[in-house]
C-alpha cells in the first residue's frame, strides 16, 4: 500500500477509466451487433406482396450511444456502492460534497414540504397531491414501527386505517355514547353527546385509541407467529375487518359507507364562508382554498408527530426492544425482554398512527366505504415501507414521494403506468436490496456522534 | 477471592425433567452451583446440556423437579422475569443482534433490569477493561465482528445486568485457540475479582475442567460423573471420551 493516499488514487485512476471505456466499448459493440438488423435495417411487405426495406442508421446510431453512455453510468454507480476493494475513480470531493447533500435532504425537503401551499396556493391539484403523499407518508412511518423497527411483517395494516375512519366518521355523526341512569325502566339509557365543531379534535385521539386497542386484538393470536404465518393471519385480519364493514349495514352502512362527515375545524372555528368561519373572523375574503391549506398543514403535522414519536421511542429501551426483536427472539428472552409485551405494543404504536391517518382520510374525504380500505392499500403502505429501507425515516418518506408521486406523475403513460412502476420497482431491488436509505442510524453514543460508513456495515445477506 | 467447596448452592437443580415433544432430553438431573463457583457441564453433542441451561430459564419449562436459585424456587417463575433475579445467560451461538451496533447490543443486556445510568457506566466501563477490543467497536454493527468478537460481545451483554450468576453455553465454539484462551481468561478474571459464579457448558472438556472448580459429565440426559476439575481430568473414562478418544479409537 503506498503511503500517500492522494497518489494511490492518482496512479490507481487511470486503469480504472481504461477498464470503464473498455467495458462501455464491449457493450456498445454488442448493442450494434443486436440492433443492426433490429433497428438498423426494417423490412415491411410493401403493396404488391414484395418486400419493401429502408435503414434507419440515424436511431442506430443513437441507441448505441445510448448503450454506450449508459453503460458508463452503470459502471460507475457500481464502483460507487461497490465493495471497498474497488478502484474509486469518482474523486474524493465529490464524493464528500453528495455525502454533505446527503445529510441536507432532510433538512430541505421539510423546508420545502412547509412552503409547498405557500408556492402552489393556486395550484388545487398539487396541493390535494402534497396531501395525499404525505397521508402515504404518515402510513408509512406507522407501519415502519410494526415492519421496519419490531420485523412483524403485517400485511393487513388498512385495518386499522379503516377503524381509525370509521372511528371518526360514526361517533362525529352519532356523538360520543354514554350511560344515563333514570328513575322510569329501562332505567339504564344511552345518551349522546354531540361534539359539534370540536368533532374532529376530540375524536381525533379517540380514533388512534381504538386503532391502538384493534392493535392488541390482533395482537394476541399473533404472538407466537413470525414471518410467512404471521403475513398471512395479518392479511386475514385486514380482510376480516373490511368485510365486517361492507356487511354490517345498520352500523356501517355497508357498501353505501358512511357519507357527510364533518370536516374539520381550526380549534373550533369552522372553515366555511359564514359569520361564524375562519375568513369572516380574520376579516379576508373566503376562499376554498383554506381549507385544502389547512388539510395540507394538518396532516403534515400528524406525520411529523409520527416521525417524532418513533423517532423518541427509537432511543428508549422500547424502541430499542423492538429492534432486538427483529433480530433474535430468543437473545431477547435470554435477556429478560417481555417479549409479549413487546410484540404488543409494536402492534399497538402502529395501529394508533394508522387510526389517527385514517380519522384524517375520513375528515378529509368526506365520505368513507368500504372500497378504500382494500387489501390494495396494504400491500402499497408495505411497498413504501420495504422501499424506503426498513427501518429509515428519510427513507419511507422519499419511497412514499415516489410511489404516490410517481404514479401521478406516468397518469399520462395510461395502461402502462403499472408496466414502468413494475420495472422501477425491480431495478431498484436489484441495485438498492435494502431500501432506498438501507442503513440504519445508530441509537446509543458513546462519546461522539460517529457516523457509520456504509462500507463497514456490509454483511452480504441482504 | 477464590471459593472453594460449596457452602451455599446459589443454584440448586433436583430431579429436573424436561422434553421436547416426546423425546425427553432431561432425565432427572442433579446439579449444584456454589456461589462463586466456576462449574463446568461437560457432555457429547446432545446430551442435554443446553436444554439444562435453557430450562434454568423456562424454555422448555421443566416437567418434573425443582430449580432453585439463592434459595427461592424459580422453577415456574416467567422467562422474562428470571433475569431480574441477576441471572445472565450468554445463549449457545452467541445470538448477538447483528443490524444494531455493538453499544446497542450492550444496552440491550442492562435494559431489562431497571439499571441506572451509573449502573449502565460502570458495566461498560468493566467490560472494556475485559474485552479492549469491544470499545474500539462500539459504534460498529454487531454482525461485522469476528467470531471471537462476537463471543466477546455476547458475554458482555449478559454481564450488563449485573448478574451473580451468569450461564455461558459453549463460549468457545467455533473460535480460533488463542481467541478461546481469552475468553476463558476473562471468565476467570470475572471469577476471582468480581466473585461471579459461572456455569459454563462446554465440549471442549480440557479447557472447561482446568478452568472449573467442579465439573459434571452429562450423558443422554443424566449426570453420570461429578468432582473437582482436576479429579475429572485424571479420570480415565474422561479422558478417553473426551480428550483423546479421537486417538485411541
Amino acid at each position: 500500500m503506498s503511503a500517500n493516499p492522494a497518489a494511490a488514487m492518482q496512479t490507481s485512476r487511470a486503469p480504472g477509466v481504461a477498464f470503464i471505456l473498455k467495458k462501455a466499448l464491449i457493450s456498445a459493440l454488442v448493442a450494434l451487433v443486436l440492433f443492426s438488423l433490429m433497428i438498423g435495417v426494417r423490412t415491411e411487405a410493401g403493396s404488391d406482396g414484395q418486400l419493401t426495406y429502408w435503414t434507419r442508421f440515424g436511431d442506430l446510431a443513437m441507441m448505441v450511444a445510448t448503450v454506450f453512455g449508459g453503460s458508463i453510468v452503470v459502471e460507475l454507480l457500481r464502483q460507487w456502492w461497490g465493495p471497498v476493494g474497488t478502484v474509486r475513480i469518482v474523486p474524493p470531493q465529490v464524493t464528500s460534497a453528495l455525502s454533505l447533500a446527503g445529510r441536507l435532504v432532510a433538512p430541505v425537503l421539510l423546508i420545502f414540504t412547509f412552503l409547498v401551499p405557500v408556492i402552489f396556493y393556486n395550484e388545487r391539484y398539487i396541493l390535494d397531491l402534497g396531501i395525499l403523499v404525505l397521508t402515504y407518508v404518515m402510513l408509512g412511518w406507522g407501519l415502519n414501527v410494526v415492519v421496519g423497527l419490531a420485523g412483524l411483517l403485517d400485511l393487513g395494516y388498512v385495518a386499522f386505517y379503516a377503524v381509525g375512519a370509521y372511528s371518526y366518521a360514526l361517533l362525529a355523526q352519532s356523538g360520543i355514547p354514554y350511560p344515563h341512569v333514570s328513575m322510569v325502566p329501562p332505567f339504564v339509557h344511552v345518551d349522546f353527546l354531540q361534539l359539534g365543531p370540536w368533532a374532529f379534535w376530540v375524536l381525533l385521539p379517540v380514533s388512534g385509541i381504538l386503532a391502538a386497542f384493534w392493535g392488541v386484538l390482533l395482537g394476541f393470536p399473533v404472538l407466537r407467529l413470525r414471518g410467512d404465518y404471521l403475513a398471512i393471519v395479518t392479511l386475514a385480519f385486514g380482510e376480516i375487518i373490511r368485510l365486517v364493514l361492507l356487511n354490517w349495514q345498520s352500523v356501517t352502512g355497508g357498501p353505501n359507507g358512511v357519507s357527510g362527515i364533518p370536516r374539520p375545524t381550526m380549534f373550533g372555528i369552522p372553515l366555511s364562508p359564514g359569520d361564524d368561519g375562519l375568513a369572516f373572523k380574520l376579516g379576508i375574503e373566503f376562499s376554498p382554498t383554506h381549507r385544502i391549506v389547512f388539510l395540507f398543514y394538518l396532516i403534515l403535522a400528524l406525520a411529523l408527530l409520527t416521525n417524532w414519536v418513533t423517532i423518541r421511542l427509537r432511543r428508549l429501551p422500547i424502541g430499542r426492544a423492538w429492534e432486538a426483536l427483529r433480530e433474535d427472539e430468543v437473545a431477547c428472552r435470554a435477556l429478560g425482554i417481555n417479549t409479549t409485551t413487546t410484540k404488543l405494543t409494536a402492534f399497538a404504536t402502529g395501529a394508533m398512527f394508522g387510526g389517527l391517518a385514517g380519522a384524517f382520510f375520513a375528515t378529509r374525504q368526506g365520505f368513507i366505504s368500504p372500497e378504500s380500505f382494500t387489501f390494495h392499500e396494504s400491500a402499497l403502505v408495505l411497498a413504501i415501507v420495504v422501499l424506503g429501507g426498513m427501518g429509515s425515516q428519510l427513507g419511507v418518506a422519499l419511497a412514499a414521494l415516489a410511489m404516490i408521486g410517481g404514479f401521478e406523475l406516468f397518469r399520462g403513460l395510461d395502461q402502462y403506468r403499472m408496466l414502468v412502476f413494475g420495472m422501477a420497482m425491480v431495478l431498484l431491488m436489484i441495485w438498492r436490496p435494502r431500501g432506498l436509505i438501507g442503513h440504519r442510524a445508530p441509537t446509543v453514543f458513546l462519546e461522539r456522534n460517529q457516523a457509520i460508513s456504509s462500507d463497514l456495515v456490509k454483511e452480504g445477506h441482504g | 477471592m477464590t471459593a472453594s467447596s460449596p457452602t451455599t448452592p446459589l443454584l440448586a437443580i433436583r430431579g429436573l425433567r424436561a422434553a421436547y415433544g416426546k423425546i425427553e432430553a432431561l432425565k432427572g438431573v442433579d446439579l449444584e452451583v456454589g456461589a462463586g463457583e466456576i462449574v463446568a457441564l461437560i457432555g457429547a453433542n446432545g446430551a442435554g446440556k443446553s436444554t439444562l441451561m435453557m430450562t434454568v430459564f423456562g424454555r422448555p419449562r421443566a416437567r418434573a423437579g425443582k430449580i432453585e436459585y439463592d434459595g427461592q424456587d424459580i422453577t415456574d417463575v416467567p422467562t422474562h422475569e428470571i433475569a431480574r433475579l441477576r441471572i445472565a445467560q450468554s445463549p449457545e451461538g452467541r445470538r448477538i443482534f447483528p443490524r444494531m451496533s455493538v453499544a446497542e447490543n450492550l444496552q440491550m443486556g442492562a435494559d431489562a433490569t431497571d439499571s441506572s445510568e451509573a449502573d449502565r457506566a460502570s458495566g461498560l466501563e468493566r467490560i472494556f477493561t475485559l474485552f479492549p477490543r469491544l470499545k474500539e467497536r462500539m459504534a460498529q454493527r454487531g454482525g461485522t465482528l469476528s467470531g471471537g468478537e462476537q463471543q466477546m460481545l455476547a458475554i458482555g451483554r449478559a454481564l450488563m445486568s449485573r448478574p451473580r450468576l451468569l450461564m455461558l453455553d459453549e463460549p468457545s465454539l467455533g473460535l480460533a485457540p488463542l481467541i478461546a484462551r481469552q475468553i476463558f481468561d476473562a471468565i476467570r478474571t470475572l471469577n476471582r475479582q468480581d466473585g461471579l459464579t459461572v456455569l459454563i457448558v462446554e465440549q471442549n472438556a480440557n479447557h472447561a475442567l482446568k478452568l472449573a472448580h467442579r465439573g459434571y459429565v452429562m450423558v443422554n440426559g443424566l449426570i453420570t460423573l461429578s468432582g473437582t476439575g482436576s479429579e475429572l481430568l485424571q479420570r480415565p473414562e474422561i479422558r478417553a471420551a473426551y480428550l483423546e478418544g479421537g486417538r485411541r479409537g
